[in-house]
């Protein structure tokens, strides 16, 4: 990589925490929204707001057809003279209609939040009928009834009806049938793409909205929000949301408490099917605008994939010290598997290149369950010729995948699902002890090292090579305890912050600085994850990190045991 | 005039004076995070449409007539070649159609508050207590507008505030409060300024203060923000914290 392009001067080279995620290997669970819920958003004026969502498509999305942006006007569009401007309106306009936003989607797109009327059930007299709660309106407290959700079409609930409505079958028309023979689905969790051009930081009028220069992460300034909405319009994937009590914006933090600290995020780290990849990219600032504003959709994907850069290449390690970047991230870059993923072996798409946000994460498109069915017609299902020949007639439309991930050319998602073919057969003759066939990996422009290399990170995806998170650098002043200390406690194999509260301070339990909660957390997760028994945490615990083993110090009172010790309270 | 009238027309309004000003410095300081507009867009979004814009329209409009009729002296329109009938018959029509608009906005916007009922239920005890003092401010200020004017079409006589009301106002901003001259104005007068005070003395507490937060730098600014952790903290930007946390 980086043979074609490393003739450029190089500009502002800066930083960026991004995701992949691996769409053949996620089994729709939800843990991920529900951890990230449990995380961030189980306060009241969020009820309705998931950070982390995974929806079935085809379907319509949260919030309802969030993708059409005709409607929507998310993302930006590019005028005639090259320039991008947000597609709801530039400056001017944004500020004349700043008394009602005009296209923010209400809480029906979403969905109204409900509770159930537990009281009920408990205080209901004796008699004939068995009470049940009926749901209540989180909003009005009114009785409702539950007509949507976040995830009404969930497996495609209501089938071709609601499906019909999704705005991307729309557009394909007839190529799409749902005939029951032909229905087909995949899962796509989504989170915030913390865009390297963010159309919700450009839509926000009081300059709430920032990416931090450090890591890329999109946060809200909560002092600085005055609650216009213009960020909800402003972002295509609609993954701002407005916290109606605070009357303030919300939305993914990517866990930047986490990241800080080197851990991943929440929807990672409980991601069942292990298929998140997180690591860091460095890019091209400079370049970034006139990435996104070349003129053909199709050849944003390509020129997305140009502004990263390589952090082998001894010119962008010089570039990169020259603009504040530490070398522990430069390295932490060159294992990142994102970059290995989307750029060395291209397998990972951006979601919708053609709302011109430059979006940070990835997907890697679903192959279909092709082998079964490929088997069931008498074919040898991981012969490498029978796959690719297998493709434009997969169960997943490669049109279909085409719109989410390739602003509607085929040829990216076909080049993607080649290569996933090619890893099956090659792996599968290595299983099966017979001699490798360099044609298979050639045949999609790889070697066969390569395929292998992609096969560990697809398929064994060990947790320190999906998740590579450097510990922030440049932090503000109220953060640094906290960064100093995780630096040195590291530092030092069994030093004082190796267990808990930090080992015994000096004049008694109450007295020095106490680890704040993140430093904790990481070593109560370090010891959990290196150790195979069941391990109580050393010294004191704090509760919100104990995972039930053994009896941390001062947690419980002490055991009355034997005669003697009557007096113990 | 009377010590009722000192106090009314040379005491009160700095008291009022201090304590939005104050309120507001208070309110930036410790409630930044309240400082929005709590919007209610999510909930309802039709009628806000409309009520909304032609209120807040009608508003500025409003805001720009007062600031024209008290700060700018009747000797100076005239020097602009606007003679008094011109002058006259131009503030009732802009006024009128302008407070209209506005009371129009508010009447809808209370009247989808009070029927919405996820409206309604985050609809606080401060904001009814606001909306009845901005309706009070809004309804004698018109209600003035259109009560003098049909009083002028059938012949009669009324008081000028430009001659009364408008030199007490500009001797509250040089520090000289000309009571006086307030003391003799119209009880219809009285009473409107007397509704302004109160809507003033309530602005830092209410959701008003939105209104001093206009996004006028947006017009100025690139449209990608990029900050630093470290420059943040350095320009003040936010609260200090102790780097020990409470949890």
């Amino acid at each position: 990589m980086g043979d074609g392009e490393a003739r450029r001067p190089i500009g502002r080279v800066m930083a960026q925490v991004a995701m992949v995620m691996n769409l053949d290997k996620c089994i729709g669970c939800h843990t991920c929204s529900v951890t990230c819920k449990q995380a961030w958003t189980n306060r009241s004026g969020v009820e309705y707001a998931w950070f982390n969502n995974v929806e079935t498509r085809p379907g319509q999305g949260y919030p309802r057809t969030y993708q059409d942006q005709d409607r929507w006007k998310g993302g930006w569009v590019r005028k005639p003279g090259g320039r991008l401007v947000p597609r709801a309106g530039g400056r001017l306009k944004r500020l004349a209609t700043i008394f009602a936003n005009p296209v923010m989607p209400s809480m029906q797109d979403y969905y109204e939040p409900w509770t159930y009327d537990y009281e009920t059930l408990f205080n209901a007299p004796l008699g004939e009928d068995f009470p049940v709660a009926t749901p209540r309106s989180v909003l009005t407290g009114e009785p409702m009834a539950v007509t949507w959700s976040a995830n009404w079409d969930d497996d495609l609930g209501g089938g071709p009806e609601l499906a019909r409505h999704d705005p991307i079958v729309r557009r394909l028309g007839e190529k799409v049938r749902f005939s029951f023979e032909e229905t087909f689905m995949f899962y796509l969790p989504r989170i915030c793409e913390h865009c390297l051009n963010p159309s919700c930081v450009a839509a926000c009028p009081s300059g709430a909205l920032y990416k931090r220069a450090e890591d890329g992460i999109v946060l809200v300034d909560q002092d600085r929000c005055r609650g216009w909405r213009t960020c909800v319009t402003g972002c295509p994937y609609k993954k701002i949301y407005f916290n109606h009590k605070t009357g303030k914006a919300e939305k993914c933090t990517f866990c930047y408490p986490r990241v800080e600290v080197g851990m991943p995020t929440i929807c990672s780290e409980t991601c069942v099917g292990r298929l998140r990849y997180l690591g860091v990219v460095l890019y091209d600032a400079d370049r970034v605008a006139e990435a996104a504003s070349v003129e053909d959709d199709t050849d944003l994907y390509e020129a997305q994939l140009d502004v990263l850069l390589d952090p082998n290449d001894p010119a962008v390690r010089d570039k990169a010290r020259r603009d504040g970047i530490p070398g522990r991230w430069v390295d932490s870059a060159a294992r990142s598997p994102v970059l290995a993923l989307a750029k060395r072996f291209r397998v990972a798409l951006p979601l919708h290149p053609e709302y011109r946000t430059m979006p940070m994460v990835w997907y890697v498109p679903p192959l279909s369950p092709v082998v079964d069915s490929l088997t069931s017609t008498g074919h040898d299902g991981e012969e490498a010729g029978n796959l690719f020949g297998a493709i434009d007639t997969l169960r997943i439309p490669v049109e279909y995948l085409a719109e989410l991930f390739s602003a509607g050319d085929p040829e990216p998602v076909r080049r993607v699902l080649r290569r996933l073919a090619a890893m099956r057969s090659h792996m599968r003759r290595i299983n099966l002890g017979q001699e490798c066939d360099a044609s298979i990996a050639g045949e999609v422009g790889m070697t066969g090292d390569e395929i292998e290399d992609m096969y560990r990170l697809l398929a064994i995806a060990k947790y320190d090579e999906r998740y590579v998170v450097p510990t922030a650098f440049g932090v503000d002043e109220a953060d640094a305890g906290a960064i100093d200390e995780i630096g040195c406690s590291l530092d030092f194999e069994g030093g004082p912050g190796m267990g808990g509260m930090g080992g015994a301070p000096p004049f008694g339990e109450a007295s020095g600085r106490p680890d704040a909660a993140s430093v904790e957390t990481f070593h109560a997760l370090r010891v959990r994850q290196s150790s195979g028994g069941r391990v109580a945490p050393g010294g004191r615990v704090n509760l919100l990190n104990w995972d039930g083993n053994g009896r941390p110090e001062g947690l419980f009172p002490p055991r009355r045991s034997g005669p003697g010790e009557g007096e113990t309270p | 005039m009377t010590t009722l009238d000192l106090l009314l027309w040379g005491v009160l309004p700095y008291v009022v004076l201090v304590v939005c000003v104050g309120g507001l410095v208070w309110r930036y300081r410790f409630d930044r995070f309240g400082w929005t507009t709590r919007s209610s867009a999510l909930y309802e979004s039709g009628l806000l449409r409309i009520g909304s814009p032609l209120f807040h329209f009608g508003l500025l409009l409003v805001i720009v007539g007062h600031m024209v009729g008290l700060m700018v002296p009747e000797g100076w329109i005239r020097a602009v070649g606007v003679s008094d009938p011109v002058y006259r018959v131009g503030a009732l029509v802009l006024g009128g159609v302008a407070g209209f608009c506005t009371l129009a906005g508010i009447a809808l916007l209370i009247w989808r508050r009070r029927t919405t009922g996820p409206v309604f239920s985050a609809t606080t005890r401060n904001d009814k207590l606001m909306y009845a003092v901005l309706l009070l401010a809004l309804v004698t200020g018109l209600g003035m507008t259109v009560f003098f004017a049909g009083l002028e079409l059938a012949g009669g006589h009324t008081q000028d505030y430009r001659r009364v009301v408008s030199p007490w106002f500009r001797s509250i901003w040089i520090l000289r409060p000309d009571a006086a001259a307030m003391a003799g104005a119209d009880p219809l007068y009285k009473l409107h300024v007397l509704v302004g005070f109160a809507l003033f003395a309530l602005l830092p507490f209410t959701r008003l203060v939105h209104a001093f937060s206009a996004p006028v730098g947006y017009l100025f600014r690139p449209y990608v923000v990029y900050r630093t952790r470290v420059r943040y903290a350095a320009a003040g930007g936010q609260a200090k914290r102790a780097s020990r946390r409470g949890w």
